[in-house]
Formats: C-alpha cells, structure tokens, sequence
C-alpha cells in the first residue's frame, strides 16, 4: 500500500487513510480519476478545489455512503467495501448540507447520534457534555434546532460527529454559506479539536484563505485529479518572490511583451486588462517598471504588490480562477440561497 | 439492531409529543368529516336495519385517520432527506433493515393513539359497541392497518427523487385507497365495475373489520379481512425494505 514511504524508510503505521487508485464515474463523467493519497494520524489535510472537482465524491466513498467504480481505499486500517460497518464507527462526518433534526433540541440530536453508534447511557452523557463545551453550545442544548443560528448549527454538527470519538472527522465545506466572523469561529473549534482530542481531520473547501489558515497539508484537486500536493507553505513557494498586480492604459499586450524581458522578472500574465508580474524584490521592480512605462509610452494608473497565496497558486496549477467557477455554477449558487434563507 | 429500532421509535414520540398542534389538526379532520357527513347525510341513508350513518363511517373514518398518518409517517422519509438528517441515519454503522423498523413501529404508534383517540371519541358518542373482545380485535386491525400502509409510504419515499412526488402520491394513491374503501359507502349493491376496484383495495378489507370489531354491518368473514390485510401488509413491507435497502443517501 505504501510503496513510495517503503523508499524513505518504512512503513508508517501513522497512515489512518491509504487510497490507492480510486475512480468513481457517474455515467459517462469521471468524477475521480485515480485518487492515490495517504493521511497520516493527527493530520489537518485540506482537499482544495473548485465545485465539481469531486472533493465531495471522494469523501462520501471514503465515508462508505458512495460506492466507488474501481480502486480501493482503507480507512482506519478497514476496507471501506469489506468492512463498511468498522469503517463507519471509526469515522465522523459533517456534511456539506444542512443534517441536523429540526424539531429535537441540540442535546437530542446528540443523544439521538449516540445511541445510533452504540454509546452507554453513561458515555453519552460524558460526551455530550464535552462536545457540547468544546463547540460552546451548552447554554443552548435544550433550546429546538429551529431557533439555532447558521453558525450554531454547523457547531453542533461538529459536536456530533466528534461524539463517538471518531478517529477521522471528515469535514465537508465546514463553512459553506456562513458569515466571515461565523467561518473564523469554526475556524478556531476546528483548530481546537485536533489540539484536545488528536483527531485525524479531513476538511474539504473552495476557501483558499480556510485551508491556508488551517491545514498541515493540502492537495489542490480539479476535475477529479490531484494536481498539487504539500503544504500550504511550500505550495505557495513555488511561485516563489512576490506577485505584482499593473493597471495600464492599452495597449497593455504590447507592454507586458516589453516587461518579460525586464531583470528579475519571473513570470508575466495578463488577467481581465491587468498585467500580472511574478517577481524577485518587487520594491526594487517597481521604478523601473515606471521608467520603462514612460520610456514605452503608456500610463500606469495602479500599482499593487503582494505575497502569493494559495489562489494564485490554484490559478497558476490550474488555469482557471477558483472564483469563477464558484459563481458559474448556477446550482450551487441556489443551494447557498436556500441555506441562507432556512437559516 | 433493538437500540436501532429503540432510538428511531423515540425520535418520532418524541416528535410526536412535541407538535400538539399536528396532532390537534390530525385528529379535526376525520371528526369533521364524522359530524358533518354523519348528521348531513343521515337523511338518506338507508342501510340495514338501525343503523345510522355516523355509525357506518365511524370505523370508516377510523380506517382513513390510519391511512393518512401511517402513509404521511413512511413518507417522511422524503422529509428527512429533504432536510438531510436522513443521511445521519443512512450513515450510521446500523443496519438498514433496523432504521426502516424503527421508522415502521414509530409511526404505528403515533397512528395507533390517534385511532385510540377517535375509537374513544366515537364510544363516547354511543356510535359503537364496546366489549373487550371488540376492542383487542380493534385494536389488531389498526396495527395491521398502519403497518401496511407505512411500510407503502416507505416504498412510495424511496422510488421519488424530492418531495414534489409528495401530491402526485396523494392524489393516485391515498385519495383513491380512501374513497374506494366502503369507508363512506356501503359495498352492497354497487355497480360492478366500482365492486371490483373496492375488493382489490387492502383498506376496505380493514375497515370491514373494524365494522366487525365495532359491532357495525360488516360484509366478509372477519377471518378473511384479517387475512388479507396480513399478506398485503407482509408484502408491503418486504417490497418497502427492499426499496429502502437500495435508496441512495
């Protein structure tokens, strides 16, 4: 299973998932195309990607409610089409959409998920005790779901997929649709619970900043591939100096010619009219991007610089914007409407 | 596989006890139908000696108080999809053969109180006979009634993709069960075309025996209605769990 990990010394036993080749088609579209990839214990590993790269698909066979077309995948050293019952006691899950029971209160959601995975009555109260104080939702445990807030709810979802102390916790777009003060609070419970409980945790997101901040490691998928995986850190190393953003008067093509020949120059792109300069000690770039704008005889109306993030990183890997894809999706975009508006 | 089917049954008490006001409008509906039809109708019916009809449609209306609920019970399955919860369930380390049990005896309870409830109104309104005997043969009817039924709604739930099949299923399934029941009408005398679709429906032979039970007029062997209901409920059920077993999540 671990072949490549054989050469660098081993096999670890750490590796809580190990996917092999793993391809799921929906009819004629291939949703996953031959997924290999091993999370290790204790990992915070993002799976970055547009909608429809198949982060979603690739979770639910991991968690066993999809059955994959070929390949094979073990989750907590189970199989997940052997042995899905092992499987599914040592996972937890949250997913993308809303699942929480409306009509019971926050408590007996967790009671509820409790006896589904066989916990003692004693063991249930411990538990929705700690998870109920992990998410912050004590105050709130006998009050109806209905009355709960977005953020409140994917807290108490949280909180019951952690109540039968799961080895991995899978995260599907844990802040979909949430308010940016909400998202930076989830942001900070999921942090916590890798610190107090150690669980291994799989957090999917097309938030570039949601997996900068958190994840240990990232694979960036698009079209059911992966196209980069490593940390978020040596991810966005690799585009390595600073980005440079020009807004000049046209014509810019010709300009932005002229400037890939300039010293210290990496790489130059243009987006959207803009002229997008990969750059070596960009402060030291700037003038004479000045001069050689004079010299060429267009006008710069606006200068930028900044660190590349993992945005860029996509769009450098991919050649599509992650952005775009979000909002040309109609479906999608009537989903967040209506958890908008149930919430 | 019993704690499965424990905790699936107490979700829906607890639901059940929680929404009054579902229970207040589940249960005004058939005593509508009782007083208004019972006391409108009462003019013209003329049936088999001494007997009126508000105490012809009383186990009739008993009959449609069980279909509704225990139909509307199985289809909540769409509800739960709807909303996602059904997935919590589906991916739990349980069996789906346990969760369609538990969903099944749930909603036979509820169905059961709300027909024990309608059986007390009607006793007290002197519109049925009441001996020991006809209560427990009552109260087998009802459980087999709704057993069948819901086991249906679960079957109907898993072949629809989203809940807009939810008024196709009313009106082609439930009203037609309904109508086509001698709940409201006595199977006497009929036309034989409307003979024909009475007897193939599984609810009038659980209404005739409610008559039976009730000491109302009833038309077949008691034995035959309980019969009948039995393999129609077995099967339904084995059909609504073989539909479950394959719904995705």
């Amino acid at each position: 299973m671990c072949r490549s990990l054989l050469l660098i010394g081993g096999c670890p036993v750490s590796a809580v998932i190990t996917i092999d080749a793993l391809v799921k088609k929906f009819g004629g579209v291939t949703a996953l195309n031959e997924i290999s990839l091993e999370i290790e214990q204790g990992e915070l590993f993002g799976l970055l990607g547009p909608n429809g790269a198949g982060k979603t698909t690739l979770i639910s066979i991991l968690a066993t409610i999809l059955k994959q077309t070929s390949g094979t995948a073990m989750v907590c050293g189970r199989n997940i089409e052997r042995e899905q019952a092992k499987v599914r006691k040592c996972i937890g899950i949250v997913f993308q959409d809303p699942s929480l029971d409306e009509d019971l209160t926050g408590e007996e959601n967790l009671d509820f998920h409790g006896r589904l995975y066989g916990l003692a009555a004693a063991v249930r109260l411990k538990r929705i005790d700690e998870v109920l104080e992990l998410v912050d939702l004590k105050d709130r445990k006998d009050y109806l779901v209905k009355t709960y807030s977005g953020g409140m709810r994917r807290r108490l979802e949280i909180a019951r997929g952690l109540m039968h102390m799961p080895q991995v916790l899978f995260l599907d777009e844990p802040t979909l649709g949430l308010d940016p003060q909400t998202r930076r609070k989830i942001w900070t419970y999921i942090g916590n619970l890798k610190e107090v409980f150690g669980t291994t945790i799989i957090l999917t997101t097309h938030y570039m900043d949601e997996a900068d901040q958190l994840c240990s490691r990232i694979a960036i998928i698009d079209s059911g591939r992966i196209v980069a995986l490593d940390t978020p850190q040596r991810l966005k190393a690799r585009l390595g100096g600073e980005l440079l953003e020009l807004e000049v008067s046209p014509p810019q093509e010709k300009f932005a010619d002229e400037l890939v020949a300039m010293e210290g120059v990496q790489d130059v792109a243009l987006e959207n009219g803009r002229i997008l300069l990969t750059v070596n000690h960009g402060e030291a770039i700037i003038p004479r991007v000045f001069q050689a704008a004079q010299t060429f005889g267009v006008a710069i109306t606006s200068v930028s610089m900044r660190k590349p993030n993992l945005e860029d990183v996509f769009i450098e890997l991919t050649g599509k914007e992650i952005r775009e894809s979000e909002v040309a999706e109609p479906t999608e975009r009537m989903r967040i409407l209506m958890l908008r508006r149930r919430r | 596989m019993i704690s499965t089917i424990y905790t699936l049954w107490l979700r829906e008490m607890k639901k059940f006890v929680r929404n009054k006001s579902r229970l207040v409008g589940s249960m005004a509906f058939p005593l509508l139908f009782l007083v208004v039809l019972g006391t409108g109708f009462s003019g013209f019916f003329q049936y088999r000696s001494g007997v009126s009809y508000a105490q012809f449609i009383g186990p009739g209306i008993i009959g449609m108080t069980l279909l509704f609920s225990s139909m509307f019970g199985g289809l909540s399955v769409l509800w739960d999809r709807q909303f996602g919860f059904l997935k919590e369930i589906l991916v739990a380390p349980v069996s789906r053969v346990s969760i369609m049990a538990g969903k099944t005896i749930g909603t036979v309870t509820t169905s059961m109180i709300k027909g024990c409830l309608l059986l007390a109104a009607l006793a007290i309104a002197g519109l049925v006979r009441v001996d020991l005997f006809g209560m427990l043969a009552a109260l087998v009817f009802m459980f087999v009634i709704s057993a069948a039924f819901v086991a249906l709604g679960i079957a109907a739930a898993a072949l629809m993709s989203d809940p807009h099949g939810f008024q196709l299923i009313m009106n082609f399934l439930i009203m037609p069960v309904f109508f086509l029941s001698g709940a409201l009408f006595p199977l006497e005398g009929i036309p034989q075309w409307l003979s024909i679709l009475t007897k193939i429906n599984p609810l009038t032979y659980g209404i005739d025996g409610m008559r039976f039970a009730l000491g109302g007029p009833y038309e077949f062997s008691p034995v035959l209605d309980l019969a009948i209901l039995m393999v129609f409920s077995v099967v339904a059920t084995l059909v609504g769990a073989f539909l479950f077993e394959r719904m995705p999540a």
